[in-house]
């Protein structure tokens, strides 16, 4: 017993060292002032209006991203949880796709999709003989709600129509029964019970929203700019720390209260995990406005697709060739495009601080998630949203906390790959516990305690029972940890050192070079990017509880 | 010499005690019953027989040894889940085989020491079945099996049986206690059922608020209830608080069907105004309609029909008496005389009349 509550230990350190003390960090450096201590950085945001603009744009523009975001996100879960078709369990897992992409991979599939060079306005240009791009949408705010709606309905279909399938349908039944029209009835009986789902969903999607980086960096030009794109330029550009301290501490007070209201709502939709089949309460479309719907919806999630199938025709058709040159020079080691690194030196960076940060977080996410489920209820809300802070500390500030505490003694990690590793599994662990999580809650305390009155030891009652039966969330969350190290862009583009670039970093820098072979690198490292992501998740997706995981 | 002895077990949550000094004892082989509503700790009482929780106060002791410290996988005894609690990740064969390969046994073992068990409670062909396939029964049966597997010294049932419906109930019954005989493992059965409690128990206790309210085999219950709590569980319904009116050989009692008037058994301790609770049997109550004209006789009660249910051999009667009311039966061909509604008058027959200990 005493070993195990030092193992409580390991995980707490962790994130004591390299969450809390960087923040700590910035904390500190953002009353730090040019001019000893103080609430000077504060005064200087609040009195300017530039600044007070940027924390207005990222407020509203993230409400607007998260409506466009329930727009897509609700019907999509009606979709999935009333109807049959054909496909059904493909479309489901590939509608995920987007969330898991990473954001260079989505600003880029836009870029291909609506750039002046994109395929619509190059197939409006050739089909009406037009000599301008008619479509003119990137660098706009249009674009931004785009993307930002694209990355997250996915969010929305997975929580709601989790809980949405394991209502238990004859309540509604009953509802009919005693007089209720179909109408009345979702907005007295169904509406009411999602309505945890539905908030807690929108909470998430509007943190990703707030503290998005690299699509506003990227589509939406200088003129956009969030709180995140503003802390980036103050500390890489601008090299004005305090004030970027000052704009972190902002950013994660916003981010804090909205996470922590996230998992209060969450903990009311927790559905118990039983490995029996549920009732299935979904039917094939019958009658034909419910065809038109099932239809038409099949037609808007392909559709929300675009981008990603874009970016791959966009690098196949460049220049006119067929793929072959541009797969040989994504793989050849001659071409030292980039600094003298060879693409294939990219992808292995990338590859191996993938795995590893898939180690270190099944480690933390594991014992984190058993320290969790084990506290009070009243407490468990609290813990949960502190855990997730990194999810919504946003990795800019991460890697910006890293600069300021991490690269001096007592521990100068500048340089090492170890602070891009760490930094990875910090924004990469808390999609271990979120899948890990509800299953632990719905786990029956009664089998752990059946396998110790029969004779198991508390760690073979861990081997042979509890983790057979997490294994398939810790999958997920392996996976998730993967993606998310793959697709990790704000953090590593503030800490990378040249010889360790991943690959969205080398992305973003072959966008900012002249030339073609450029713009065809980037193209191409982007769908090598989400092949392998799309392979990972298109692969577990049958390991993934229907109903239960987080998300 | 008892094989388990259980003194002054005490458990309290949050400050209320579930476990408030709980001492009894197990004889090898003997099975004993727990009997008791929810909530009234029998669940607790396992848990720390298991080492599941840990005891504020007393001691559990186990072949003349304390074993308050041991933890549950120390203690080589068996518990039945209430809800099973079968492992959903492995088949009935991997279920049965667990606690034997945590023993270490070399695989041929195992292998025929679970197609023993599986035999035992006839599901030899279902070692390869998936848990979620199974009926409620043939989970029953296996939980079953795997708590009998390691041959604990110690087996406890925490309301096995209780999620099934009845027929199933009672044919399961008479199976499961023949299998504990066959084994001789000695066991301690939770129930609220006193029907299954007859069924399994050689000994039962019954169990209140926390606390052991009597102990006995069941003849033994059934002929001496201890309070009008174990009467109620035993399924006595006629059970009257009284006041002494008259203390002399022959006692009058006033409660609320009117005066009753019992002989005074020998070492009762009344007086003048003191409380008693009499129990009445109900097929000591006789019926008879109410002759209009003619007076009701001495000692007698008048009453009207409330309510009758037909047993197929019988009726049962509830009579609405003064305050009260009381229960009586009215044989099968006698529907015309024992309409709702109808006035009676009821002859308790003094043999039929007991007094309990304790409060109602």
């Amino acid at each position: 017993m005493a070993a195990g509550r030092l193992l409580f230990l390991v995980p707490l350190g962790y994130l004591a060292v390299f969450l809390l003390y960087p923040l700590g960090s910035i904390l500190a450096r953002s009353l730090g002032g040019e001019a000893g201590y103080g609430f000077e950085p504060f005064k200087v945001l609040l009195s300017d209006s530039y600044y007070l603009g940027r924390i207005w744009f990222t407020v509203w523009q993230a409400v607007v991203s998260t409506l466009l975001t329930l727009a897509v996100g609700l019907p999509a879960a009606f979709l999935f949880t009333k109807y049959e078709f054909p496909g059904k369990t493909l479309l489901k897992a590939v509608s995920t796709l987007p969330f898991v992409m990473p954001t260079i991979v989505v600003a880029m599939g836009f870029t291909a999709l609506f750039g002046t060079q994109g395929i619509v306005n190059t197939a409006l240009m050739s089909s009406f003989g037009l000599d301008e791009p008619p479509v003119r949408i990137t660098n706009s705010l249009t674009i931004i709600f785009m993307a930002h709606a694209f990355y997250n309905y996915a969010i929305i279909v997975r929580i709601v129509s989790a809980l949405w399938s394991n209502l238990d349908p004859s309540m509604e039944h009953s509802a009919r029964v005693l007089g209720a029209g179909p109408v009345r009835t979702f907005y007295h009986v169904t509406l009411p019970l999602l309505l945890p789902a539905i908030i807690s969903a929108s909470l998430l999607a509007f943190v990703f929203s707030f503290t998005s980086f690299g699509v506003v960096l990227v589509l939406g030009g200088p003129q956009f700019a969030t709180l995140e794109v503003t802390i980036y330029e103050l500390t890489a550009k601008l090299f004005r720390l305090p004030l970027a301290g000052a704009l972190a501490v902002i950013q994660l007070a916003f981010t804090y209260l909205f996470l922590l209201l996230y998992s209060r709502f969450q903990e009311q939709s927790v559905v118990r995990v039983d490995l029996k089949p549920r009732e299935v309460i979904s039917h094939r479309a019958v009658r034909w406005r419910d065809k038109v719907f099932v239809i038409g919806m099949v037609m808007v999630l392909l559709t929300m697709l675009a981008p990603l199938i874009a970016l791959v025709v966009r690098w196949i058709t460049f220049d006119g060739g067929f793929a072959t040159t541009q797969m040989a020079n994504l793989f050849s080691d001659e071409r030292g495009s980039y600094f003298h690194l060879s693409p294939l030196t990219i992808i292995w960076n990338s590859l191996r601080f993938a795995l590893i940060t898939v180690a270190i977080s099944l480690v933390i996410g594991i014992i984190v998630s058993y320290l969790i489920t084990n506290l009070k209820r009243r407490w468990r809300s609290v813990a949960d949203a502190l855990v997730m802070l990194p999810l919504g500390v946003s990795a800019v500030t991460l890697g910006f906390g890293y600069i300021i505490a991490l690269g001096r003694p007592p521990l100068d990690l500048r340089g090492s790959w170890v602070i891009l590793v760490i930094a990875h599994s910090l924004v990469a662990y808390p999609f271990v516990i979120r899948s890990l999580l509800p299953v632990l809650k719905g786990m029956n305390p009664n089998l752990r305690e059946a396998a110790a009155v029969l004779g198991a030891t508390p760690s073979r009652v861990f081997l042979l029972v509890e983790l057979p039966m997490i294994a398939p969330a810790l999958l997920v969350g392996a996976t998730f940890a993967f993606a998310v190290s793959m697709g990790e862009f704000g953090a590593s583009l503030i800490l990378v050192r040249t010889e360790f670039t991943t690959m969205p970093v080398a992305i973003f820098r072959y966008l900012g070079l002249p030339g073609a072979a450029n713009l065809s690198m980037a193209l191409g490292m982007s769908c090598l990017l989400m092949a392998v992501v799309a392979v990972g998740f298109i692969a577990i997706e049958r390991f993934r509880y229907k109903g239960v995981g987080g998300f | 010499m008892p094989l388990l002895t259980v003194s002054g077990l005490y458990k309290a949550y949050e400050g209320v005690p579930a476990v408030d000094g709980v001492s009894f004892s197990a004889e090898p082989g003997e099975l004993l019953c727990l009997l008791g509503p929810s909530g009234c700790g029998k669940t607790t009482l396992l848990r720390m027989l298991a080492g599941l929780d840990e005891p504020d106060a007393g001691t559990i002791t186990f072949e003349d040894r304390s074993i308050n410290n041991l933890a549950p996988q120390q203690r080589g005894f068996g518990l039945m889940f209430q809800d099973l609690a079968l492992f959903p990740h492995m088949d009935v064969f991997g279920n049965v085989a667990f606690g034997l390969r945590m023993q270490k046994l070399p695989a041929v073992q195992v292998q025929s020491r679970v197609q023993e068990l599986l035999d035992l409670v006839e599901m030899g062909g279902y070692a390869q079945r998936k848990v979620h396939e199974l009926s409620g029964g043939e989970r029953q049966r296996v939980a079953l099996a795997r708590s009998l597997a390691p041959a604990p010294k110690l087996l406890m049932l925490d309301e096995p049986l209780g999620s099934l419906d009845r027929a199933l109930r009672e044919s399961l019954q008479s199976q499961v206690r023949r299998i504990l005989k066959e084994v001789g493992v000695t066991s301690i059965y939770v129930t609220h059922d006193r029907d299954e409690a007859f069924t399994m128990a050689d000994k039962l206790i019954f169990m209140n608020r926390g606390s052991i309210v009597q102990t006995g085999t069941p003849e033994e219950v059934v002929a001496n209830p201890a309070d009008g709590f174990v009467a109620r569980t035993l399924g006595f319904k006629n059970i009257l608080r009284g006041v002494v009116l008259d203390d002399s050989e022959i006692l009058k009692i006033e409660c609320s069907v009117g005066i009753i008037p019992v002989a005074k058994p020998p070492g009762l301790e009344t007086s003048r105004g003191s409380d008693l609770t009499l129990l009445v049997n109900e097929s000591g109550i006789s019926m008879s309609a109410l002759q209009s004209g003619k007076a009701t006789p001495d000692n007698s009660l008048q009453g009207v029909i409330t309510e009758r249910v037909f047993r197929g051999d019988r009726y049962e009667l509830r009579v609405r008496v003064g305050e009260g009311e009381l229960y009586c039966h009215a044989s099968a061909d006698a529907a015309s005389n024992s309409g709702i509604n109808l006035a009676v008058i009821l002859d308790i027959d003094p043999k039929s009349i007991r007094f309990l200990g304790g409060g109602g």
